[in-house]
């Protein structure tokens, strides 16, 4: 255990501060909770991946900061702090405001977040036209040049195609077009690449991290393959039934999981060095039932680490190393 | 990032609409479609007819001829006189115009109802949507043919509250179906993602919902078109529709039509006739104007 005196350095003035987030569904079995206090901060031109597995909360935890939770889901505590406005305590109309032109998000479908019946470059001129007010003619200019940084051949032409005429990828590269249009400074990507065959996958996160950095534009990159994040995140947050489970720099986390759960999705990844016919690693049980997490530790049943400890209460998400924060109580 | 706010001259112009566009609709309305193009020529015709009854008509809609009665098509009567010696060409092509718009009419007040009581229902949901579909509900357990005979009893048949109380029924009836592609459409990711580009509930219904819906609007208003026209000659039929001497489709079937069935067949074909032809003609122009105005039917280049 490498517990630290320091304290987690002080974020002050961070682009995005969530604190304390909570927040519960309705369902037929009752207030599910989906988010227990969250805590992250996302500084300028930085890009922090949020790793989970399905129903960890990462998508809740992206919709909650637009503020786009469907009518079942209910924000119970925390705050989230935008260039220092609390995006809790905003109207509508304000927020709207700020979607799409401070902040963007990119789906995780590209198959289906387009408009079918909408040409592209209507669709990728729609953000342009709603926050900065341009005639058409102006704005289609501006998504034709869009469409040439994110390398699609032919630009001026392809604004007059429809999304169906397009591939996964190439519609992925008009989404991120879409949200870079008016130049946010934080980006949202939900998955951005789960519907995509690997070789794509890489050229489009590729292409993100380097426009990012072009525009100065922080990233939450989202995604449930821990190896796909790597090389493109600054910082991981870890998330499990919930709860941040462990937050760090990307190489620090990578070389030294404080997690016994990171430390297990590291350790099921495939390696270059592994012999063939070698069985992977695998955690063991199943992710957790977010109706009826057990009182402790959310991963204390799949932990082979797990103490009597751990089954009784819940660790809080504590620094070990300057950076480095982790909710367990500890491991060999 | 700075040459995205550039641009200010265009080199090309962007929204200039392709020049022809009409042309090459046509024209694959032709190539793809032959029988809705069939269907689209009868329809243009129908309207032709309906729109210049009055220049085309070679006699008067009332003018008797008692000398010429019930006599059978030639050169001076085409489709033949009635019992009256009126001649039954000229009647159909008035017939067509009382039938063009009573159709249009009805058809396109019922399509304005449904789709906004659909898209207030489908899209803003919960309690907008409970009360709404309570009332559809009320609305569709009073039989269509009491409410009409209901209506004409108190007020008196005429024209404008027969397509009024047609545009009632159909469009409320109607609403449903609007309702259902928008509660589908209305959950798709890109209207998620137009929310999250931070566009206004107007905005999103405007380039997403509408677009999207607009093959089932159509098909909705072409079938409309037909079923009203069928329905405003079953009235005639029962005598509640247009008031004669006015002829209808339907008041021709049912009066002269059916009573001189044995003497003059003719009288009951000709309207019979166009009638079936007209409905048909706009139920395959309006499949056939759903497949082509949807982009996703388009083939990729």
């Amino acid at each position: 255990m490498k517990a630290s005196p320091e304290t987690p350095m002080a974020r002050e003035g961070s682009l995005l501060a969530v604190r304390e987030l909570s927040v519960s569904f309705r369902s037929e079995r009752g207030q599910v909770r989906a988010l227990d206090h969250v805590s992250f901060e996302v500084e300028e031109g930085e890009t922090l991946a949020i790793v989970g597995e399905s129903g960890s909360g990462k998508s809740v935890t992206a919709l909650s900061i637009l503020r786009l939770l469907d009518d079942a889901g209910q924000i119970d505590n925390g705050s989230i702090e935008f260039e220092g406005r609390d995006l809790l305590h905003l109207d509508e109309p304000s927020l709207r405001h700020i979607r799409g032109d401070r902040i963007a998000m990119i789906f995780q479908e590209p198959m289906s977040s387009l408009n079918p019946v909408l040409t592209i470059g209507k669709q990728v001129a729609e953000p342009i036209r709603l926050h900065r007010k341009l005639p058409w003619s102006i704005a289609l200019e501006q998504a034709a040049e869009l469409l040439d940084r994110v390398s699609i051949p032919e630009s001026r032409h392809r604004l007059k195609d429809y999304p169906h005429q397009f591939s996964g990828g190439m519609r992925q590269r008009v989404m991120i077009a879409m949200a870079l249009a008016c130049r946010p400074k934080l980006i949202i990507a939900d998955e951005p690449t789960t519907a995509l065959d690997v070789t794509v996958q890489a050229q489009i996160l590729a292409l993100l991290k380097r426009l990012t950095k072009e525009l100065n534009s922080a990233l939450i990159l989202i995604s449930h393959d821990l190896g796909v994040v790597a090389r493109y995140a600054d910082r991981v947050a870890v998330m499990y039934g919930g709860r941040i489970v462990e937050i760090a720099a990307a190489a620090a986390l990578y070389k030294n999981p404080q997690h016994p759960y990171t430390e297990g999705l590291l350790a099921s990844q495939p390696s270059l060095h592994s012999t063939p016919g070698e069985r992977l690693q695998a955690i063991s049980g199943q992710p957790p039932d977010m109706a009826n997490l057990p009182p402790g530790c959310a991963f204390a049943p799949r932990c082979h680490y797990a103490r009597a400890e751990c089954r009784a209460s819940r660790p809080p998400l504590e620094p070990v190393a300057p950076g480095h924060e982790r909710a367990c109580f500890g491991f060999e | 990032m700075n040459e995205v706010n550039m641009g200010q001259n265009p080199a090309v112009p962007l929204l200039v609409p392709r020049k022809g566009a009409l042309y090459s609709f046509i024209f694959r309305l032709f190539k793809e479609k032959p029988l809705g193009a069939v269907g689209g020529v009868i329809f243009l015709l129908f309207l032709f007819c309906g729109i210049f009854a009055d220049v085309l008509a070679p006699y008067g809609m009332n003018e008797t001829n008692m000398l010429r009665r019930l006599e059978a098509p030639s050169l001076a009567h085409p489709m033949g006189t009635d019992h009256l010696g009126r001649d039954v060409l000229s009647r159909i092509l008035i017939g067509a115009k009382l039938s063009m718009i009573v159709g249009f009419l009805a058809a396109g007040m019922a399509t304005v109802v449904s789709i906004v009581l659909g898209i207030a229902s489908g899209y803003f949901g919960k309690r907008t949507d409970m009360v709404i579909q309570r009332f559809v509900d009320a609305w569709m357990t009073f039989p269509d043919l009491i409410l009409l005979i209901v209506v004409v009893s108190m007020i008196g048949p005429g024209i404008p509250q027969i397509v009024v109380v047609l545009a009632l029924l159909y469009g409320i009836a109607g609403s449903r179906i609007i309702r259902g592609s928008v509660v589908s459409i209305r959950e798709n990711l890109h209207t998620h993602a137009a929310q999250s580009m931070g566009a206004r509930p107007l905005h999103i219904l405007c380039y997403h919902i509408l677009p999207n819906i607009m093959p089932v609007v159509i098909v909705l208003f072409t079938i409309r078109v037909g079923a009203v026209i069928l329905t405003e000659a079953g009235l005639s039929f029962l005598g509640l529709g247009v008031p004669p001497p006015a002829p209808t489709w339907g008041s021709m079937l049912s009066g002269s039509g059916r009573t001189y069935m044995y003497l003059g067949p003719w009288l009951a074909l000709a309207p019979g006739l166009c009638l079936t032809l007209v409905v048909y003609a706009i139920n395959v122009f309006g499949d056939a104007l759903r497949d082509l105005l949807d982009p996703r039917m388009k083939g990729s280049r």
